[in-house]
């Protein structure tokens, strides 16, 4: 039993490492978005002089930031909503199809996944700016064309993972309600949909959340108009200021939707992830 | 429906319907969305990226891309010219990419690893730890470079007061966003995001393994160390080759550490490639060679990728 008290020795002071590790960001961003302007812009101290909630009212006028919100959630939702229905109807051909051409498909699909999004950013910016030369169509600095642009990462990433999670699920499901009269397309939503529900909602929070995060397409193809939380959360520092404590106030108001989102569906995740995107 | 009421005279047109609706064009009929965006957002970006590559592509020519002059494999040359300035920065940048994704991809799987086996047994509380260990990698990645950001000040930062005046290991308040000590800032931030992600699928992973491997290990008096490197590293092994191949794709690619960090001109020891490629293209307006460095990466990412796949059989196609 010697060994049982070690490893539970070792076990507090391991979880005591990582829960500081990852603490002492959080604490330094909260804390700070609670400190007067005075406070951040002087040496850091652990804790404020005095704390006021007023960098979360002022966050709003500094800068336009529920302007920026309203972009974000536009392009991050559409991109999600186009990317998981056309994935799905491709995932439930490859997974439960044999064709030709499956095989180049999936390895496109695997291959454009690893691809880096400068290689798109270079290539869309020119064929954006030459469109808008040519036939006077807005994509480049518009909506439409940022939420084409993120695209490029979340459609394979949606594909992939509902391939791994429809083939995690057995094909007797639908066979039985084929049997009872249904085509195959109404098997898809009557039966696979409501069940891989889970897988669903998986692929959907990582195509949402990796949106959501999104710096390189958004920092190129936006204006002022259609600039995203991304970009548009650099405007709290000025030439002469930086006002910290907003930024951090804003940092957390920005993640809310994210982190409340993925800690609320975490086991979907974890289900839909596992099933999905490992095993794939 | 009208074709139902068939009359004699439209039999041809419902025989080509019928052809349509067969079962072998089902799947196809699912894909053509798919590979409609596939085309518009990858192949044909793809194809015209190598296109450009072979352009003198400047701010000259952007609004109208075909009048570039046409220069062959004279971007690539510039690119791979170790002698000249512009090849060996992107040398430079090449090797300091490298290093920040070994240190990066190795931490992370060694800090996910550890800590989903601690937090694998029965416990109380066990949700909590879970919970907060993942919010690093659910924070918006922007949020969370800029939290690093604001901590790496020198003067307004929580790490020089950590360092400085509490724990008194360092006199004076290094920087930790300008020269050499710029790669460690790069480096941790990116660690501290992705080590979450080793975790979550790890821990998934450990928790597929069946309980009486364990015991009857025990029973056979295996020490628990022994259990771990001969049951636990093998049972993780599949989840542990995609973890490390996606977090090496991701932090390889990686633009917006050191973009949110340093903004468009990064200290040469922090200069990582996708940031490198960008200025080029965007701040330099170098368009071509922008497109011919893209090119060389995509190359090298490729073969990588081929012979990871090949040397740990992961993407697991015999299963599909």
């Amino acid at each position: 039993m010697r060994e049982e008290r070690f490893y539970r020795v070792l076990r507090v002071i391991g979880l005591a490492f990582f829960t500081l590790i990852t603490a002492f960001p959080l604490y330094t961003v909260v804390i700070s978005s609670i400190k007067p302007l005075g406070d951040v812009q002087s040496a850091f101290h652990w804790i404020p002089s005095r704390i006021t909630f007023e960098p979360y009212v002022q966050i709003w006028s500094t800068v336009p930031l529920a302007h920026y919100f309203i972009n974000s959630a536009i392009v991050c939702v559409s991109a999600t909503v186009i990317s998981v229905i056309v994935a799905i109807l491709a995932a439930y051909a490859v997974s439960r199809y044999r064709f030709f051409g499956r095989d180049p498909f999936r390895l496109t699909v695997l291959s454009t996944q690893m691809f880096p999004g400068i290689l798109f950013l270079l290539p869309l910016f020119i064929i954006f700016v030459n469109i808008d030369q040519t036939f006077g169509v807005h994509l480049y600095g518009s909506r439409v064309g940022l939420i084409i642009t993120y695209l490029t990462f979340s459609l394979p990433l949606s594909i992939w993972m509902l391939v791994g999670y429809f083939n995690s699920i057995p094909r007797e499901l639908e066979e039985a309600a084929m049997v009872d009269g249904s085509t195959a397309l109404g098997a898809l939503f009557r039966v696979l949909i409501p069940v891989s529900l889970p897988g669903i909602v998986a692929v959907a929070v990582f195509a949402f959340m990796t949106a959501w995060g999104e710096v390189l397409f958004a920092s190129v193809l936006t204006t002022n108009a259609t600039r995203t939380l991304a970009i548009g959360l650099r405007d709290y520092a000025s030439q002469s200021n930086v006002y910290w404590n907003q930024l951090m106030a804003a940092a957390i108001v920005v993640s809310i939707p994210v982190v409340a989102g993925f800690l609320a569906l975490q086991r979907y995740l974890v289900q839909g992830l596992t099933a999905g995107g490992v095993k794939g | 429906m009208s074709e139902r009421k068939s009359e004699p005279g439209a039999r041809p047109a419902v025989g080509r319907r019928r052809r349509w609706l067969r079962p072998q064009m089902f799947p196809y009929l699912l894909l053509v969305p798919a590979v409609v965006f596939e085309l518009l957002i990858h192949i044909v970006p793809m194809v015209f990226g190598v296109v450009i590559s072979f352009l003198k592509l400047t701010a000259l020519y952007i609004r109208n891309w075909s009048q570039a002059p046409f220069v062959g494999f004279e971007n690539f040359r510039i690119g791979l010219n170790t002698h000249g300035a512009i090849g060996s920065a992107l040398v430079h940048s090449f090797l300091i990419t490298l290093a920040y994704t070994v240190l990066v991809v190795a931490g992370s799987w060694g800090f996910g690893v550890a800590a989903a086996l601690l937090v694998n047994s029965e416990f109380r509380g066990r949700g909590w730890f879970r919970t907060l260990f993942l919010i690093p990698y659910t924070l918006p990645i922007y949020v969370a470079v800029i939290a690093w950001e604001f901590m790496l000040q020198q003067n307004t930062g929580s790490i020089n007061t950590l360092l400085v005046d509490d724990l008194h290991i360092l006199k004076n308040p290094p920087f930790w966003l300008i020269g050499g000590k710029a790669f460690w800032s790069l480096v941790m931030t990116a660690l501290w995001r992705s080590w979450p992600f080793a975790f979550l699928l790890v821990l998934a992973a450990l928790q597929n393994i069946p309980q009486d491997l364990y015991e009857a290990a025990a029973v056979d008096g295996a020490s628990r160390w022994r259990q771990f490197r001969s049951i636990t590293l093998p049972q993780i092994r599949p989840v542990s080759t995609v973890v490390v191949l996606v977090l090496f794709l991701w932090t390889f690619n990686d633009f917006n550490t050191p973009y949110i960090l340093f903004g468009q001109s990064p200290p040469s020891a922090a200069d990582l490639l996708s940031l490198h490629i960008y200025v080029n293209s965007f701040v330099d307006l170098n368009f071509g060679l922008g497109a011919a460095m893209s090119t060389l990466l995509l190359i090298f990412l490729f073969i990588v990728s081929v012979v990871y796949v090949r040397l740990l059989r992961v993407g697991s196609e015999e299963n599909a």
